[in-house]
């Protein structure tokens, strides 16, 4: 049966497809590739998502080569609803790519555009599916090398400072993570996740183990962008093709943040992560600060696209702080914002991307009167940015209900304070943009121009309408969250 | 007198390229008994082809392979490599289950492992010889 190979060829599909679409000529037979294959990805991980939401794993032998000696791909609640996350936005983002594509990046650079996105996409969606950690290793170098070499394709000079600045950082990361596998496999002999898990409290020298477990957790706050490690994401999202941007902000960090879960709970355990080695003295500040500079830095911004990439900075924050809880409540509401702010960020990149395909800048003295020339584009904003903030009826305030509830049933009222007051910072940064598109009198580089596309417009509003979806009925993230917190705890 | 008038480089590098290349080639299929393999084997095979261009210009060194066929060299290779694994699907094993390759395990491990080191070979070499022309060829 075809279905029992799902876990690999969910990986190995785009990673085919990749060398394929270099090989095809021009721009758009690239495209159809890349989007049907984003597509079959998007459909075996809804079916793998099926057979795992009520806490069952599949897993899956390369080679034939029994685990822990082979490679295993291992598939719980947390991996597959990830990788639908993951290759929804990827479908989404493709097929609204072709245009962006079209105006952004230079023609004779198109097939090697989409190789290097399904390549960034084998990659993200092999980080999650596999459960072996030089596996890992492997798959973030695929990913990362593809993003620096999407982000330099903005047609900004600055893009190509900004790919560079995310290379030497990335590179850290990654070493980061290899240093702290090379010290786990040395320790314990193996590399497979589930068995790192039950040998690695064998072990004598915990030194060895705590050194692991520190280099683990910088190298992936790199890759997540948490403050104090966040310099390279503002300039890497501001100055790529807009069709980067909304890929990388909607799934890179949250990718990471997956990362982080596995090592903490799955690799070290919960016990090992915050009982022994009180993880949560040091994440919850690092959250705080993370969110209330960039909230404050995103106020200041001139571009649009950098007050997003801001405002990632501190949504990640409110991620974190989830798990800086240091309870289940507290895990269920960083994996409920993982998935809601992944679709968030998705509408508002996309509407920047509309934007820009007419107005040819998302600075914020020439969104003037925008309201006015492309309503929908506008519309679609106003919406995304209220779920930012977390207003009721849409995602953002389901995301934050939960992290609220969790911050209460630890009685830090304190903290419940500094996220409303975050909320509050959000309101003033999104109002800057919808005060120049509505309140303002149109630019005269404004006047004439037409909505955008039909079909990146439909794409938008698909983004904005789940938002508002999974704030009406957010059955679906609260209850595969619920079980994969409940996996990841055990 | 310029480097690529330079008669004794010229008749040298006429002695040497052969040489690499077989040497790569060498490497490549006897990676299975002694070291080497298909990444080493690659970057030895562009490493004939890069001295080669810089004692004759890319003009010339695209005569032998073209930056569009070192490309398509970079994407086959990959392709050669999946393919193996897929191939391994059809056939009713695992994703690179060597062992379904041939009636016997011993065989199918064989043949497995030569076809996607050959597979690294050729997709290493592509990329190294694409990178090369990348560069060479680079005018501001």
């Amino acid at each position: 049966m075809i279905a029992t190979h799902y876990p690999i060829l969910q990986v190995v599909i785009p990673l085919i497809a990749a060398p394929l679409c270099s090989l095809l000529p021009r721009s758009k037979l690239p495209w159809l590739l890349a989007t049907v294959v984003a597509w079959i990805a998007f459909a075996i991980s809804i079916s793998l998502m099926l057979q795992v939401k009520d806490g069952g794993t599949l897993s899956y032998e390369l080679g034939s080569w029994p685990a822990p000696w082979g490679i295993q791909y291992y598939i719980d609640t947390i991996g597959a609803f990830v990788l639908v996350l993951v290759t929804a936005i990827a479908s989404i983002t493709l097929l609204a790519s072709r245009q962006l594509v079209e105006n952004e990046i230079d023609s004779s650079k198109h097939s090697l555009f989409y190789t290097a996105f399904l390549l960034c996409l084998t990659g993200l969606l092999g980080i999650v599916a596999t459960g072996d950690a030089f596996n890992v290793f492997v798959f973030l170098e695929i990913s990362s090398l593809a993003s620096y070499a999407m982000i330099a394709m903005g047609d900004n000079r600055k893009a190509l400072t900004a790919s560079y600045e995310y290379l030497i950082m990335g590179t850290i990361g990654a070493t980061f993570i290899l240093i702290g596998i090379g010290l786990l496999y040395m320790q314990t002999g193996t590399l497979n996740m589930l068995d790192l898990k039950a040998r690695i409290h064998e072990v004598d020298s915990f030194r060895s183990i705590h050194a692991a477990f520190a280099f683990f957790t910088v190298g992936i706050c790199l890759k997540l962008a948490l403050f104090p490690l966040h310099h390279w994401l503002p300039n890497a999202y501001a100055y790529a093709p807009s069709v980067v941007s909304i890929f990388l902000a909607a799934t890179a960090t949250k990718v990471a943040l997956y990362l982080l879960y596995r090592v903490f709970y799955t690799i070290f355990g919960f016990e090992f992560s915050f009982d022994l080695l009180h993880l949560g003295y040091i994440l919850l500040p690092l959250s705080i600060i993370a969110i209330v500079m960039s909230s404050f830095t995103a106020i200041f911004q001139p571009g649009v696209k950098r007050l997003l990439a801001y405002s990632s900075l501190g949504q990640i924050g409110y991620m974190t702080m989830g798990i800086a809880l240091e309870t289940k409540a507290g895990l269920i509401a960083s994996i409920i914002h993982l998935f809601n702010h992944a679709f968030i960020k998705g509408a508002l990149f996309m509407c920047m991307a509309c934007l820009l395909s007419r107005i040819h800048s998302t600075r914020l003295v020439h969104l003037a009167g925008a309201g006015r020339v492309m309503p929908w584009t506008s519309a679609a904003f106003v919406l995304g940015g209220l779920a930012l903030i977390g207003v009721p009826l849409t995602s953002g305030f389901v995301s934050k209900w939960y992290l609220i509830l969790a911050i209460l049933e630890k009685d830090y009222w304190w903290l419940a304070v500094i996220v409303l007051f975050t909320s509050l910072l959000s309101v003033i940064y999104i109002w800057r943009v919808i005060e120049q598109m509505y309140f303002r009198e149109p630019n005269e580089g404004c006047v004439g121009i037409k909505e955008a596309s039909p079909l990146l417009l439909a794409c938008t509003w698909v983004m904005v309408l789940m938002t508002l979806y999974f704030g009406i009925d957010s059955r679906y993230p609260i209850e595969m969250a619920t079980v994969a917190a409940q996996a990841l705890l055990e | 007198m310029s480097v690529r008038k330079n008669p004794i480089l010229l008749e040298s590098s006429h002695l040497l390229i052969p040489a690499i290349l077989l040497f790569a080639l060498y490497v490549q299929f006897h990676g299975d008994y002694g070291p080497g393999g298909g990444f080493q084997a690659g970057v030895i095979f562009a490493s004939g082809i890069i001295l080669y261009t810089l004692l004759h210009g890319t003009k010339r060194a695209e005569k032998v392979i073209s930056l569009n066929t070192a490309k398509v060299f970079a994407a086959l290779g990959l392709l050669l490599y999946a393919g193996v694994g897929v191939f391994g699907i059809i056939l009713g094993g695992n994703y690179l289950d060597y062992n379904v390759l041939a009636h016997d395990p011993v065989h199918g491990q064989h043949w497995g492992i030569l076809i996607i080191e050959f597979g690294v070979g050729i997709t290493v070499a592509g990329v190294i010889i694409s990178i090369f022309y990348a560069f060479a060829k680079f005018k501001k």
